[in-house]
């Protein structure tokens, strides 16, 4: 059980103007502004739920994550995860805890990937019978078999998220925190790593909570999203909340031989070319077959497509909705 | 205790990956002692009486400090640690359970014990045979040998626990270069790794042999020759032991303060 109220965060940076002169006069005058990344966060995530924490950069995110982990401390507001409170009681909270940075690594760079999961089983002070069966489980999910001699250097990205993600679970933490974890990822590890949180979730029960700006992780993991920006709670709801609120308009994509046509009344054009035409409905005006057949009525058409809004693109909406 | 050994064994055993370092170092430091040597060996010639050492037991401060300097140098630095507090990824140690400070320590007392074991035997072989007066000789008695031995895993501590000291200091101003060149140049020579203590002008080194500099390779260096013996030696056990603590509470009072204060760089 995850529990945050009132969480408030802020740093202190030091600014300057760009140029020599600006240079010159920050050495004897500094000049301070006060970032407020978090204010007044709050919300409950429960055992074994799988959670989105969306938000654009700079929202946020990553600073709730490190207080939730007891690596940062917040300026007021409190936390409780699982009966204690994260940064007043590190060393206890942590051994509950697994963490992923898609952008930092937790192996040791020199030594085969086997040597760094020893050395976190001490670290973690995980029993030798514990150690053999959940590296063996994890080896197998995550297909490691052949990885786990190489040095950590020696991997490919891909290859090095699913090191990485075995490394934060062979203690068995009862919450996951992934920090972008498919950060940079091709679309099979990407798939792979969805597939493996998808499972862990299911079969350990494991708290996931997930911060990610592709937006196909959040639609193939998570039921609940949460969405920050400015470093206030936006939404709190399910991805069909959010699917409600934004306006759901309907694409179509015509290929077509001949002149270009007119418009039918209720649609915009998206995108215009030669033998090519995107437009968009605005429901209440026009059905999807009317369109159809009336463009059809015009040209000869070769190939229709019809989609609705992507996920990315209601949050692109709910951003400028936001105005973030 | 055994997250400990498991960090402390995983360091130790990549630092003894480096051999070809570890020859450069043997070459530099048997050079840097043959030079150091002549120099003393000169003054002595010139004027055997004026000096606060005998010249043997100058001989063999310069070849164990040069056979031990890994343990012994302030200069040298972990360049990883530096690293994970400016990139930032000191977050992923942070959720570890594990003790900052201590793993820290360990990993810097790991890979000073193992440059100083690849690097000592060859050197102190040499200066137990290279002829006199260069030559090294025997501590004077068994019970000095043992002063001697525990000296030495204290100095490492102090040593250690000051350059934590300076790791700390970048979480506050994110660049180790000017602390660390001030640090270690000052430390260096208040520890009478230029020249030893004893030969300091007395009002100055009445100060010096009492701080904490001076609980670092002047105790160990000075206890092998006896030049420091009997209650004094205890009295400096002490003075090493009375430093390391101190260094090591104000160390991790300040890692305290850096930590609730802490930016983690990078996002």
């Amino acid at each position: 059980m995850i529990e945050l109220k009132g969480i408030s965060k802020s740093f202190r940076v030091a600014k300057r103007e760009a140029g020599l002169k600006e240079a010159v006069k920050a050495l004897f005058a500094r000049q301070h502004e006060t970032v407020h990344a978090l204010q007044d966060v709050s919300f409950t995530i429960g055992d074994g739920e799988m959670v989105g924490y969306i938000g654009p950069n700079g929202a946020g995110k990553s600073t709730t994550i490190k207080i939730m982990c007891g690596i940062l401390h917040p300026d007021s507001g409190g936390c409780v995860i699982n009966g204690r409170v994260p940064w007043r009681d590190r060393v206890a909270h942590v051994r509950d805890i697994g963490v992923v940075f898609g952008q930092r690594s937790q192996l040791w760079w020199d030594v085969p990937v086997a040597d760094s999961f020893a050395l976190l089983k001490d670290i973690y002070k995980v029993s030798d019978a514990d150690y053999r069966r959940s590296l063996s489980e994890l080896t197998e999910l995550l297909d490691l078999k052949e990885l786990l001699k190489t040095p950590a250097r020696s991997l490919s990205l891909g290859q090095r998220m699913r090191c990485e993600l075995a490394a934060s679970l062979i203690h068995d933490p009862k919450i996951l925190f992934l920090d972008e974890p498919t950060i940079g990822l091709d679309a099979v590890s990407k798939i792979a790593v969805r597939q493996f949180i998808k499972k862990l979730n299911q079969e350990r029960g494991t708290t996931v909570i997930l911060t990610t700006h592709d937006m196909q992780d959040i639609e193939a993991l998570t039921e609940r999203i949460i969405l920050i920006g400015k470093g206030r709670i936006l939404l709190d709801g399910s991805l069909q909340e959010l699917k409600r609120r934004s306006a759901s308009q309907k694409r179509i994509t015509f290929e077509y031989n001949g002149p270009e046509p007119s418009l039918p009344a209720g649609t915009k054009v998206i995108e215009r070319g030669p033998h090519r035409l995107v437009i968009e409905l605005e429901k209440e005006w026009l059905s999807v077959s009317e369109a159809i057949a009336q463009i059809s009525a015009q040209v000869d058409v070769v190939d229709i497509s019809v989609t609705g809004m992507s996920a990315e693109e209601m949050v692109a909406q709910l951003y400028r909705e936001y105005a973030l | 205790m055994k997250k400990y050994q498991a960090l402390f064994t995983i360091r130790f055993s990549s630092g003894l990956q480096y051999r070809a370092a570890a020859l450069g170092g043997i070459a530099t430091q048997f050079a840097w002692g043959f030079m150091e040597l002549l120099a003393f060996l000169a003054f002595y010639k010139a004027n055997p009486g004026a000096y606060p050492m005998e010249f043997s037991q100058t001989v063999s401060y310069i070849w164990l400090q040069q056979a031990f300097l890994a343990l012994f140098m302030t200069w040298f630095y972990e360049q990883d640690i530096f690293e994970t507090i400016t990139s930032g990824a000191v977050a992923y140690e942070l959720v570890r359970p594990i003790d900052l400070y201590n793993r820290w320590f360990c990993h810097s007392a790991a890979n000073r014990l193992a440059r100083a074991v690849l690097r000592c035997f060859p050197i102190l072989l040499v200066a137990f045979i290279v002829p006199e007066p260069l030559r090294m000789s025997l501590p004077p008695d068994l019970g000095q040998f043992g002063l001697f031995m525990i000296s030495v895993p204290l100095s490492l501590g102090v040593v250690v626990a000051f350059t934590m000291l300076v790791y700390i200091s970048v979480f506050f101003t994110l660049s180790p270069i000017g602390v660390r060149i001030v640090a270690a140049l000052l430390a260096d020579f208040l520890a009478g790794g230029i020249v030893p203590l004893p030969f300091f002008p007395d009002v100055v080194r009445g100060v010096v042999e009492i701080l904490p500099f001076a609980a670092m390779q002047n105790m160990p260096l000075r206890i092998y020759s006896g030049h420091i013996s009997g209650a004094a030696a205890v009295r400096g056990l002490f003075l090493q032991a009375f430093w390391f603590v101190i260094l090591v509470v104000l160390g991790r009072l300040w890692m305290k303060l850096a930590l609730r204060r802490a930016v983690v760089q990078g996002g």
